[in-house]
């Protein structure tokens, strides 16, 4: 029989914030892609089955991702923080599984188009 | 730039506008008001590392600390998305701001006329970054006691600076807002549009 460990260093780290690490092997980079909150995701064909090596959440990110998603959003519908989610998808995006997208690069902040689209958007609420 | 194995799926551009103010002045509220669903909740768990040496102090025996932050999306069309962060109220969280200020339309401060002085650190921060802002003054219930001249005159805001009322809780009026800051930001970055 063991003895009782010692309460304080059985818990001297939060599961909360050993989830993210686990989830991505320790990694803190993804491998391929730079993506910041806004970076948007959309899943590229189908599915893949359980045979295909995923882990439950890189599927989840998936179909999460039928629809134009930012890591962000996707952050918040998986309850992990966003550098995890970012490393999620540089996964999904090495296997071709997503297509994403770097907003910094795609907003021309002097483009007058992106302002009257803005505008018409929101007069349309 | 559009990447990955296919040009089939269009992505919507996003774009960011943050909504500061101090603690209290209705940012959350706000976000869900004008947002299509109830506020997400988005989290960074940031190393000591990456806070600065001046506020290893605040996170004390911690290692590492959780920095979260409200938000909503507003889908514009097939091709826009706008997205309203809430900033992280703690100043010890500003390391955080420069990450969501990077390539934002601009922001809203929020400010609460019973506690005026909480949004100068917002008004100073954006100034000093050069990011668009307005500011929404909104009128809790029996708190409008202030002029917006007044206001203006306690914020020392520059008079080229949008400054409006607004309820945060009502989604036409945060509309309205959000309407306020794009104008101003087109006329700051790009040229005049719409009236």
């Amino acid at each position: 029989m063991t003895p009782p460990e010692d309460p304080v260093e059985e818990h001297w780290v939060d599961p909360e914030i050993i989830r993210p690490y686990v989830v991505t092997r320790g990694r803190t980079r993804p491998a391929h892609g730079r993506f910041d909150l806004i970076s948007m995701a959309l899943a590229v064909g189908p599915l893949p089955g359980p045979d295909a090596g995923l882990d439950p959440e890189h599927l989840r990110i998936l179909q999460l991702c039928r629809e134009p998603k930012s890591v962000a959003e996707i952050a918040a519908h998986l309850n992990l923080p966003a550098g995890t989610i970012r490393v999620l998808l540089g996964d999904l995006f090495d296997r071709e599984l997503v297509s994403a997208q770097e907003p910094q690069s795609e907003v021309d902040m002097r483009d007058v188009r992106m302002y009257r689209a803005v505008l018409d958007g929101l007069r349309s609420l | 730039m559009v990447f990955g194995r296919s040009e089939r799926p269009r992505l919507p551009t996003a774009i960011k506008i943050l909504i500061a103010g101090g603690f209290g002045a209705g940012k959350t509220t706000m976000v869900g008001a004008v947002s299509e669903t109830r506020p997400l909740r988005t989290e960074e768990v940031l190393t000591d590392r990456g806070i600065g040496v001046d506020d290893i102090s605040a996170v004390e025996a911690k290692r590492t600390t959780t920095v979260a932050m409200d938000f909503g999306r507003i889908t514009l069309s097939n091709d826009y998305v706008l997205y309203l962060f809430g900033t992280p109220g703690q100043e010890r969280f500003w390391f955080v701001w420069d990450e969501l200020a990077e390539g934002a339309l601009g922001a809203v401060i929020l400010a609460d006329t019973r506690r005026l002085a909480d949004c100068f650190p917002s008004v100073d921060y954006f100034e000093r970054r050069g990011t668009p802002f307005v500011v929404a003054v909104n009128c809790f219930e029996g708190a409008q006691t202030f002029e917006l001249d007044e206001v203006r005159m306690a914020l020392q805001l520059d008079p080229s600076i949008p400054i409006v009322m607004c309820d945060a809780r009502k989604r036409d009026s945060s509309r309205e807002v959000l309407i306020t800051l794009v104008k101003h930001s087109a006329r700051l970055r790009a040229e005049p549009v719409g009236t």
